[in-house]
């Protein structure tokens, strides 16, 4: 038995987005990669790219990547049109150049949305969901003040439903496969992972208003329920917690009209 | 010489950090906010220390190198986290826990730090449960556990094969709530690059912010390095291809002792290596070792033919023979050697023959296809992305990788450095592991240090200093250092020579997997202190970096990476010819029992060695903390 089911080596073109700042125009630029073995990932072909662009003295392309296993959330380009390329239910870093022939046209582009700029070539800068998850992505626990961990049972089911949600890996793929660049995908996961438990109960109401609000201010745009984003999502994060968080934002937000709020309530990320 | 205080409180070892706790100094909560405190990292350890020392009052700055802190290497965790809390009845405590870790650490830890890592143990479940983390549970509503390797209870929380990932955005989340609150100041992409030491004490830092190339100066009361392992010194390895040395490397060149880095820990269930162009292994989480069957042809005629035509009587399940107690549930560097010996037997299979087989079918008889999907579905499902074998049809094929450091920056009781006021937490620091590190018990340890062992015991540091006496970034360290790192990046970009920052990158990882890896021996350690130097040499006069300090650039920031690991790479070679003796992971060829297991030297190596940096060029000195065991007696490993 082998390793490989593929065994040949090919070539192909890559047409890639250069752009050496945020500010500054880009454009597509195009680069052989010769001689790639099938087992490459993608990444890995991007490294020997840029190792031969180092030695003939141009600038290596700018990508952004780290674990390399489909879990950090870090790689992201757009690949012929998709977030992540052609593999379903994969990032970037865990497609294969098996999956590509010999003379094939690849083009890669960054994440394509308003809320994340390009900051060089391949890399975007997607600080907005780190602002989304501060506006209430938590549920207040100091160190210290937990209580015994068994004495709230979770129903199972629950507990699965809220890991399903809680496997998002705040790529952005959601994002840049919305043709509105919508984050309710990503925002809905968190709202759906802490609102399924019953620990997240406390600050539910709070949670689904201020994440809702921070995403319309960052310049996100609004979900028209086309679901690209599930269809791109590296974990395949069902748009089913989109109906369910917008379930929640309405109840919230009737709530919250009715709801007397002791004046002294302070303190909370808002 | 530095002083090494281990700072191990008096009495008895299971009273040790209560009473500790206790005498310990504290900050009065109004001057609390007095005080500036820089964590650089956020995985779990860096995150849960930035967001409790917050809560406490404290004013923080978080720092790390990736674009936001859920991305820290913690987030790859798999297989689950240990805790005492005897949920299934099956004789767990704190007690067991405890020794387990000490054992499976062949006896180089120090004993009262895992005591109190195992008393924490059960407080970190519950913090977790309490921030969402949503651990997989029976039909019940309760928590589930599983069995890892080295223990013979089930006393490991996991949420499917994505622990470290739910832990990780546990800890994110509360983090980003105190962000939220302007209670930390949050600094992405921003990478240390030097410490800056003020009369003989750590207070403060130099980054590079990597998008605008700007280098800033940060003064603070005390500094926490929370930076992860070293483990990417070999290049190939499990770990995240950004995880570096970088912190602590910088941080030893300023007086901060380096302890047992040629403890590091060779995972047994990774993916082989396919190629040249390979850039990272990918683990195949030790719980696959709970249903899976290791096994090789017993003939090595047979290792070139398909698994299924070897018929049951031919194969060697080799684990279960030699351990029948543990089995294939062994610890990892027990595990590892195993593999390794089988194959440079000739026994090992796929196209390298450096492979063994992980089999399923077993399991799948046992408990049908639906089951096995349950439980390892995604791990089945990653191997596929990587091999395109299915594991559902034939055995997977593994090979051991590199995957943990145990070793790390000194740190006495208090987890600080022999440098007053510079801390260290999670990977980076030495003292829970010993020489080899049991699964699922890393993420146990970085958020022990961030959620329950730091915010004590930084306060009996900060209490000693006085509000408001921190330097400005005005001093003449500050410049110093700033100067420092300056020079060394204008020198990279103007080295312009023949060969990309990964060339040697590649090159130092063969010297150090094949000289100081699974096997070492004298002859081959004294090769690598040649060839080390050697390759520094080359990698200074003839490495380029193309692009300019002043954007984002990548090949800058690796240049200086593999430049530390080179550096790093030479001293952990050092440090294992030194240590005559076997322990855990670190094996020496010369030093084993007829059976082929670790011959500890308790007499001559009973001891923690921290290196301490004398000058470029100088040979390093060699400090030693002898390790007192009061209430466990150092015994041979037995896990027969
Ligand atoms: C694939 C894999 C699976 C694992 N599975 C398990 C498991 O199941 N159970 C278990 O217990 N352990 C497991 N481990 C080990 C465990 O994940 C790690 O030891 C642990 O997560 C390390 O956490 P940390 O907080 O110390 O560091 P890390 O998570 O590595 O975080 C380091 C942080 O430091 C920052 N940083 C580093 N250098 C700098 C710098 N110079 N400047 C600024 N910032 C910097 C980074 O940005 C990052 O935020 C696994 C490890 C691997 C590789
Ligand atoms: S590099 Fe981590 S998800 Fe792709």
């Amino acid at each position: 038995m082998s390793a490989a089911t593929t065994t040949k080596n090919f070539s192909v073109t890559l047409r890639v987005w250069r752009q050496a700042g945020t500010k500054q125009a880009g454009r597509f630029v195009e680069y052989a990669a010769k001689d790639l073995d099938p087992n490459m990932s993608f990444l890995e072909m991007l490294d020997v790219v840029n190792d031969e662009l180092t030695l003939k003295g141009d600038e290596p392309i700018a990508f952004a990547h780290d674990c390399r296993e489909g879990i950090c959330g870090t790689c992201s380009c757009t690949i012929n049109g998709k977030p992540h390329g052609p593999g379903k239910g994969i990032a970037t870093c865990q497609l294969y150049m098996r999956s590509f022939r010999e003379g094939d046209l690849i083009t890669v582009e960054p994440f394509r949305a308003e809320a994340f700029p390009v900051v060089k070539d391949l890399v975007t800068d997607r600080s907005a969901f780190d602002k989304i998850q501060q506006a209430g992505g938590f549920i207040t626990a100091r160190a210290g003040s937990a209580p015994e961990a068994n004495a709230a049972p979770v129903p199972k089911p629950d507990a699965d439903l809220a890991m399903d949600a809680a496997t998002c890996i705040g790529c952005g793929a959601c994002v840049a496969a919305c043709k509105n660049a919508s984050a309710m995908l990503f925002v809905a996961a968190k709202v759906s992972h802490l609102g399924l438990l019953p620990q997240g109960q406390a600050e539910r109401d709070r949670r689904v208003l201020a994440m809702a609000h921070t995403m319309d201010e960052l310049g996100f745009g609004n979900c028209t329920n086309q679901y690209e984003c599930s269809a791109a999502c590296p974990k395949l994060i069902s748009h089913d917690f989109i109906a369910r968080m917008n379930r929640d934002y309405l109840t919230a937000s009737v709530r919250s009209v009715f709801k007397v709020e002791s004046a002294s309530s302070g303190g909370g990320a808002g | 010489m530095a002083t090494l205080e281990s700072k191990v409180p008096p009495g008895p070892l299971a009273d040790k950090w209560r009473k500790h706790k206790a005498d310990i100094k504290l900050v009065n909560p109004a001057n609390k906010r007095k005080y500036e405190i820089i964590v650089v990292g956020a995985g779990l350890a860096g995150s849960s220390a930035a967001s409790s020392l917050a809560d406490l009052g404290y004013k923080v700055k978080s720092f790390v190198f990736h674009d936001s802190p859920r991305r820290a290497h913690s987030i790859a965790a798999q297989g689950g986290i240990n805790a005492a809390k005897n949920y299934q009845n099956d004789g767990d405590s704190v007690h067991r826990l405890f020794y387990d870790t000490i054992k499976g650490g062949d006896y180089r830890s120090r004993e009262a730090n895992v005591h109190r890592l195992a008393e924490v143990s059960v407080n970190i479940i519950d913090q977790c449960v309490a921030q969402g983390v949503p651990f997989a549970r029976e039909y019940g509503g309760l928590l589930a556990n599983r069995s890892f390797g080295g223990a013979q209870v089930s006393r490991t929380f996991y949420a499917r094969g994505q622990t470290g990932q739910q832990l990780l955005l546990g800890a994110y989340s509360a983090l980003m709530r105190t962000v939220g609150q302007g209670t930390v100041e949050l600094h992405t992409q921003s990478e240390m690059l030097d410490l800056v030491v003020v009369g003989g004490q750590a207070k403060g830092i130099i980054v590079r912010d990597l998008v605008t190339g700007a280098i800033e100066r940060h003064a603070a009361d005390a500094v926490i390095l929370a930076t992860g392992g070293y483990g990417n010194v070999f290049n190939l390895s499990t770990y995240a291809r950004g995880s570096n040395a970088t912190a602590i490397w910088r941080a030893y060149k300023r007086g901060a002792c380096l302890a047992n880095p040629c403890y590091t820990q060779i995972h047994p269930t990774c993916i082989p290596v396919s190629g040249e162009y390979q850039s990272k292994l990918t683990l195949m989480s030790e719980s696959l070792r709970n249903d899976g069957r290791i096994w090789v042809p017993k003939k090595k005629e047979d290792s070139g033919k398909a698994p299924g035509s070897i018929p049951e009587g031919e194969r060697d399940y080799y684990l279960e023979r030699m351990y029948p107690a543990f089995g294939n549930l062994c610890p990892r560097d027990i595990a590892s050697r195993a593999a390794k010996r089988v194959c440079d037997e000739g026994r090992g299979v796929g196209t390298s023959g450096l492979g063994v087989y992980l089999d399923f079918s077993d399991a799948i008889n046992r408990l049908g296809e639906n089951s096995v999907r349950e439980r390892y579905g995604n791990l089945f499902d990653i191997y596929h992305e990587i091999t395109a074998e299915s594991a559902y049809q034939q055995p997977m094929r593994i090979f051991p990788a590199v995957h943990y450091t145990m070793g790390g920056l000194w740190v006495d009781y208090n987890l600080m450095s022999n440098v007053p006021g510079l801390f260290v937490l999670g990977e980076a620091n030495f003292s829970d592991h010993g020489a080899n590190r049991l699964g699922a018990s890393a993420l146990m340890q970085g958020l022990a240090d961030g959620y329950f062992v730091i915010p004590y015991t930084i306060g009996d540091y900060l209490a000693g200093q006085k509000p408001g006496s921190r330097p400005s970034v005005d001093a003449p360290e500050f410049k110093a250092a700033e100067e420092n790192v300056r020079s060394m990046t204008s020198h990279f970009l103007g080295i312009k020579g023949k060969q990309p920052v990964s060339h040697f990158h590649k090159r130092l990882g063969k010297i150090m997997w094949e000289l100081c890896g699974m096997a070492r021996t004298k002859a081959g350690l004294e090769r690598a202190l040649r060839e080390i130097p050697a390759l520094r040499e080359e990698f200074w006069a003839s490495v380029n970096v193309p692009g300019s300090a002043a954007d984002l650039n990548q090949s800058l920031e690796q240049a200086g990476r593999v430049a530390d690991f080179i550096e790093l790479g030479e001293l952990l070679c050092r440090d294992a010819l030194t240590r005559e003796e076997s322990c855990g992971g670190h094996f020496r060829e010369e030093h084993q029992h007829p059976d082929g297991e670790c011959k500890r030297d308790d007499e001559k190596f009973g001891h923690v060695a921290a290196w301490e940096y004398q000058g470029k060029d100088q040979v390093p000195l060699r400090n030693t903390e002898a390790l007192n065991y009061e209430s466990v007696k150092m015994s041979v490993r037995n896990y027969k």
